[in-house]
């Protein structure tokens, strides 16, 4: 009695209907191409040609997609705990103060696989605490979390602002940055991976934090659908009733989904700082956490969603770059409108075309759409 | 007599930073009290300044920019209703898809029409909201205390500026005063009963939104048409999120609404004020604090423990007849 | 008999593949009470919704005075002089009562001119139908029978000459119920027709002229109040003979294995709901808990199962005492030996988006069986669910199938499976059979009684008298948050109703 929908089955639902959003969401952006008197079938194939037609494409598609993953995994490890982190954003930067402290320290006295390992736990655990009070006031006190998490990215942007005009920077320098990481914080690329298949790549930041990404992509999948924990976050996410029936903590799965969540938020930061610019900068994230959220959505949640939803926008980033150097009209934030387009369409307005669709199935074969409701009915 | 002037040009600051805070805070009171959440004012003020100055710069008039600035403001406002209201879909996110596609295709859009990098091209007077100086205002200003508080507080400012403290009592009048007013508290704590009493709850929500379109493009085109003399991209800098802070911080009233934003433009216009200038026995307050308090004073409250917010019961769920 | 009120003729409506409502017709006369029964989920709500025009029938014809009418909104219901008092109120909780009535019925766009003309029609229906109730005051504050009074307040302000009422009294106590029905009667004197939708035969059989039952969607006989007996509405209800009753022998109590003390417990709003119950639950032998719904069972069965907070007592499980203050882990009280069948499973007692091995394991997803190192061991929680699948008979046989696609008898199987195969000491019990088809009634009743006789101490909470009296061995009744009386299984109906509806009570306290 309780299903508003009938059943769609499980290829239309995970695929079919993402890509029809998706193919709305480009229709629209079509029109803003046009809007600006370009032609976008053309807009689309340099965009397409940009991302993947090069190694040096693909090599930076992926570079973009890295920080995607880790930010789209943070707000979908969030999300099923019934939780929306929106403060990706704030996380990520305020771990850049992790990265560079642990970077500033060590790139001179260690090598960069032993620095790694301690800016990834530098960042991770500026993420996590950053998400820790939000958390706990959600849990503790009930404060909504969606407001909380967007006070937290501006004041980590005031602190971050802060560190960088003061302590970080170095003496005598102008630029609101940390010097330049030496040797030992700067990370391997991994374009000789891409130049395996023959491809030719001139230079390209893509490094071995995409590794880390697909890492995290499979212990977030392992997390949620194989430990006791993701089966108390998702049980917390779908019921908080049933969660205390269970014996399940509101406070304490609260606080560890959330700081899992900005531990990997924080984990984005070390792709731009020491994969590509060396150093940590000003606006380094550059709204890398929220475009998460269009990934996770995107990623319908799922890990492998989201790996192939990051590489999507890795690709509209990277030929968003090349388009807007083709097409002078278009500029590079065509890309942000196709963002806003593909959060609203596969986010806000994921169930516009579903009672079309499950009209069409019902019409090409009833069984399927009404199977569900009779197994329902008879007991 | 210095330290007095010094604080009169405080507060006429105050004044000036808190309008936009205050027209986006009383925008977001009409949708959170109708029951829907609006992360996108931040956006709609965006598009606002963008289209007002836009329209102003090539129609040579303030007054066919402000009007361009609320009708699209108004329209994204519906986008956000068409998603959130129609579809059920997920306020939050409807909001934060709004702001995106504002950031972009203001500058796109920008660019493409004026090739200025994103900004509109300067406003020339007429196509910009001049200050209004009241009658007697250049006499009096040499008279000490009452002159500057007159000529420089009171008189001076621009017409969007009265009209935004005007707002203030006038939302409170529809709100609790009205038959609309009463309706939109309704719908923002029980859509049920409104729904029963046969009023049609869609409509109503989306009215709500059409007046947080209308204050949002004002407080856009105060940005461009006022403050700035110009649109220049990202130009609402989280003054969208600020404005929900207040709304928060003023528990969703309308009066509280005009406190708040006061208090976060006098922590804005302070810190601009001491940049760089030690206080006494405090000494120097680096400016990230000041610029960072009204969201800690907003985390603070949301705590619980300056008050307590309670925001409206149904807010950020879509509705849902029930059986 | 005089003329028709309401006329329905050949209502039909379907939600999805459940047909609600199936070829229904009705007719109720002016200036009367009618009656519409039936158990929950035979379609009287939708009926009446389709009425208030909350919902569209599929096909069908409504008549009003006799004349062919449209519904399509509750404004065209209310323009018609239809008034509906909901089952859960439909009041905005912080206006004040004179905002609630007026609400969508302004006079005029400004307040002040509204309010001043209901306050005065207001003072009329007050006086004229007994409805006092201070219009200044704020609904959250008032008790809910008054807030009762506000929605039939509402109705009478909009012109309604039609009244319908949704399971009125499910929120009363005994005292409220009576004040309503008088209301009710004052209101038929003055020429007004009731309809009166409830699951409560004796609500029927005391103030209503005609019933109508109903069953599954069907209108399956209407007759004239005076003219019946509980015991042939109850038959035509249900549409078999009623007091099933499961075969079952002595029970052999043995130790003390739950003692509840002086337990007090509060809800939110810091209303007293159980107030100072002490009782035993022995080894081998079912305790049923009676009482008419709201009189403080779920608060008793949240707080023995460590999910909420007592205000003083103790409850002791084996002898030793269980943590009152809200903060129990309810998964040691598991590994101790207490299985709690929540009462509602959608919400609590399972997750229905989840798949049906996963709902297997709710609240048991620490116990070793179902790890393997740091991971679930998913075999092994696929395996067990599979064997409880086949030994409770759950259909579908599916245990990757989503819970929520299960009907509601075979939901409460998932739950009981989970709770029963742990082998628990003390099963407490909620609601066993709500919703639940007839033939996993009996199902569950018989394993119920199968645990009994393996020595397990079961406390059953039920507002099915029938239920309580065909599997307790004793039947404690609630009242108000008392237990305000014992009796054994032997007990007649009458007798438990009224403990049940706290007769012993009031007359003591006169």
């Amino acid at each position: 009695m309780s299903t508003p929908y009938a059943k769609l089955p499980a290829w239309a639902d995970y695929g079919l209907i993402p890509v029809i959003n998706l193919f709305v969401a480009f229709v629209v952006a079509g029109f803003v191409v046009v809007l600006v008197g370009e032609n976008p079938f053309r807009a689309a194939v340099i965009l397409v040609q940009g991302a993947f037609g090069k190694g040096t494409g693909i090599a930076f598609t992926l570079f973009y997609a890295t920080t995607f993953i880790f930010s789209g995994l943070s707000v979908a490890v969030a999300a099923h705990c019934g939780l929306f982190n929106i403060g990706g954003e704030g996380q990520g930067y305020i771990a850049g103060l992790g990265i560079g402290v642990v970077c500033l320290a060590f790139d001179s006295v260690l090598p960069w696989w032993l620095t790694f390992p301690l800016a990834i736990v530098a960042a991770a655990a500026m993420g996590a605490l950053w998400a820790l009070i939000p958390a706990y006031l959600q849990a503790r006190r009930g404060s909504h979390i969606v407001i909380t998490t967007i006070m937290f990215n501006f004041i980590a942007a005031s602190v971050m602002v802060y560190a960088l005009v003061g302590f970080l920077k170095p003496l005598g320098s102008m630029a609101p940055q940390t010097r330049t990481f030496l040797d030992g914080a700067q990370l391997p690329k991994l374009n000789w991976v891409i130049e395996l298949f023959g491809a030719k790549i001139r230079s390209a930041p893509l490094n071995v934090c995409f590794l880390l990404a697909l890492l995290m992509a499979f212990l977030v999948w392992l997390l949620i659908w194989r430990t006791r924990l993701g089966y108390e976050m998702r049980t917390y996410g779908h019921s908080a009733k049933a969660a205390r029936y269970a014996g399940i903590s509101e406070t304490r799965i609260v606080i560890i989904a959330m700081m899992i969540s900005g531990a990997l938020a924080g984990m984005m930061a070390l792709n731009p700082t020491m994969g590509d610019q060396h150093n940590v900068a000003l606006d380094f994230v550059s709204g890398a956490g929220f475009v998460g959220i269009a990934v996770a959505l995107m990623g319908r949640l799922h890990p492998v969603g989201i790996v192939l939803a990051a590489i999507l926008f890795g690709m509209l980033y990277q030929g968003g770059a090349e388009l807007a150097f083709e097409m002078p009209a278009i500029s590079r934030d065509m890309i942000v409108i196709i963002q806003g387009l593909v959060i609203l369409f596969a986010g806000a307005l994921e169930h516009m075309f579903r009672p079309y669709i499950q009209a069409l199935f019902a019409s090409i074969s009833p069984k399927t759409v009404g199977i569900e409701a009779v197994k329902g009915k008879g007991a | 007599m210095d330290f007095f002037i010094a604080i009169v040009q405080i507060l006429d600051s105050t004044i000036r930073l808190s309008v936009p805070l205050l027209l986006a805070c009383l925008a977001g009171l009409y949708s959170e009290r109708a029951g829907v959440f609006d992360i996108g004012l931040e956006g709609k003020m965006l598009v606002g300044a963008f289209a007002g100055a836009a329209a102003a710069s090539v129609l040579h008039s303030a007054l066919l920019g402000l009007g361009t600035a609320i009708l699209i403001s108004v329209a994204f406002a519906m986008v956000h209703g068409f998603a959130s209201i129609t579809h059920r879909g997920n306020q939050i996110v409807s909001g934060v898809a709004i702001n995106f596609i504002a950031a972009g295709s203001t500058i796109m859009l920008g660019q493409h029409w004026f090739q200025q990098g994103g900004r509109t091209p300067a406003l020339a007077p007429g196509e910009r909201f001049e200050a209004i100086t009241w009658p007697g205002a250049d006499a009096l200003r040499d008279v000490p205390i009452i002159g500057p508080i007159y000529s420089e507080l009171i008189s001076g400012h621009s017409i969007l500026v009265y009209f935004a403290f005007l707002m203030v009592p006038f939302a409170w009048w529809v709100l609790y005063r009205t038959r609309f007013g009463l309706r939109l508290r309704a719908v923002g704590e029980n859509p049920a009963a409104v729904d029963t009493a046969g009023i049609s709850v869609a409509w109503l929500r989306y009215r709500a939104l059409i007046c947080t379109g209308i204050l949002t493009g004002v407080a856009g085109a105060y940005l461009s048409m006022v403050q700035n003399g110009g649109f220049v991209k990202d130009m609402t800098a989280g003054k969208g999120y600020i404005a929900l802070a207040a709304l928060i911080f003023a528990k969703w009233k309308p009066v509280n609404a005009m406190f708040a934003c006061l208090l976060f433009g006098f922590l804005d216009a302070l810190s601009i004020r001491l940049q760089g200038t030690p206080l006494p026995v405090i000494g120097k307050v680096p400016v990230q604090f000041m610029q960072a308090l009204p969201y800690v004073l907003t985390v603070i409250l949301l705590a619980g423990f300056i008050g307590k917010a309670i925001p409206p019961r149904a807010g950020g769920v879509p509705y849902v007849k029930e059986r | 008999m005089a003329q028709a009120a309401i006329e329905l003729i050949g209502i039909n409506k379907s939600f999805g593949a459940v047909r609600a409502n199936r070829d229904i017709n009705l007719e109720v006369a002016r200036g009367t009470i009618h009656g519409i029964v039936g158990e929950n989920g035979a379609g009287k709500s939708t009926l009446m919704s389709i009425l208030y025009g909350f919902y569209q029938a599929d096909s069908g014809e409504i008549r009003v005075g006799g004349q062919p009418a449209s519904i399509k909104t509750p404004n065209d219901a209310i323009a018609l002089g239809i008034g509906m008092v909901h089952q859960h109120f439909m009041l905005v909780d912080n206006f004040s009562v004179l905002e609630n009535v007026i609400l969508g019925a302004e006079s005029d766009a400004l307040l002040k001119r509204s309010i001043a003309k209901a306050r005065s029609e207001l003072e009329r229906l007050e006086r004229e139908y007994g409805l006092e109730v201070d219009p200044d005051a704020i609904i959250e504050e008032l008790p809910v029978g008054l807030q009762q009074r506000v929605e039939i307040l509402k109705a009478l302000y909009r012109g309604a000459e039609i009244l319908i009422l949704d399971e009125p009294t499910g929120v009363l106590t005994p005292a409220e119920a009576d004040h309503l029905f008088r209301i009710l009667k004052q209101l038929k004197e003055q020429g007004k027709t009731v309809v009166l939708i409830t699951h409560k035969l004796r609500e029927i059989m005391a103030i209503t002229d005609t019933v109508s039952v109903m069953r599954q969607g069907t209108m399956v006989a209407t007759r004239v109040t005076k003219e019946t007996t509980v015991g042939e509405l109850a038959e035509l209800m249900v549409g078999r003979r009623v007091l099933l009753r499961v075969e079952k022998g002595e029970a052999e109590a043995g130790a003390v294995k739950l003692a509840v003390k002086n337990l007090t417990v509060k809800d939110q709003r810091g209303v007293t709901m159980v107030d100072d119950i002490s009782f035993d639950l022995r080894a081998g032998e079912i305790v049923g808990i009676a009482g008419v719904a709201g009189n403080g069972q779920s608060e008793l069965l949240e707080a023995i199962s460590g999910i909420r907070h007592a205000v003083s007592g103790s409850v002791m499980l084996d002898g030793k005492p269980i943590d009152l203050t809200g903060k129990a882990d309810p998964g040691e009280l598991r590994d101790r030996g207490l299985a709690h069948v929540p009462e509602d499973r959608h919400h609590v007692g399972l997750v229905l988006a989840f798949e049906e091995n996963e709902n297997s394991i709710l609240g048991y997803h620490d116990d070793e069986r179902y790890l393997k190192g740091p991971l679930l061991d998913i075999d092994a929680i696929r395996n067990d669910a599979k064997d409880k699948i086949a030994k409770y008979d759950i259909r579908p046989a599916d245990c990757r199938l989503k819970t929520a696609n299960f009907s509601g008898g075979n939901q409460q199987k998932i739950v009981l499976a989970r709770e029963m195969e742990q082998d628990p000491g003390v099963l407490i019990v909620g609601q066993p059979t709500r919703g639940v088809d007839v033939g996993a009634i009996e199902f569950i009743h018989k394993r119920l009684i199968a645990m009994r006789d393996q020595g397990k101490a079961v406390l059953v909470v039920s507002v099915e008298l029938d239920e309580i009296r065909s599997l307790s061995d004793r039947i404690l009744v609630m009242f108000a948050g008392r237990i305000v009386g014992e009796r054994g299984p032997e007990a007649t109906e009458g007798e438990l109703g009224l403990l049940m509806a706290g007769v012993e009570q009031r007359e003591a306290a006169q």
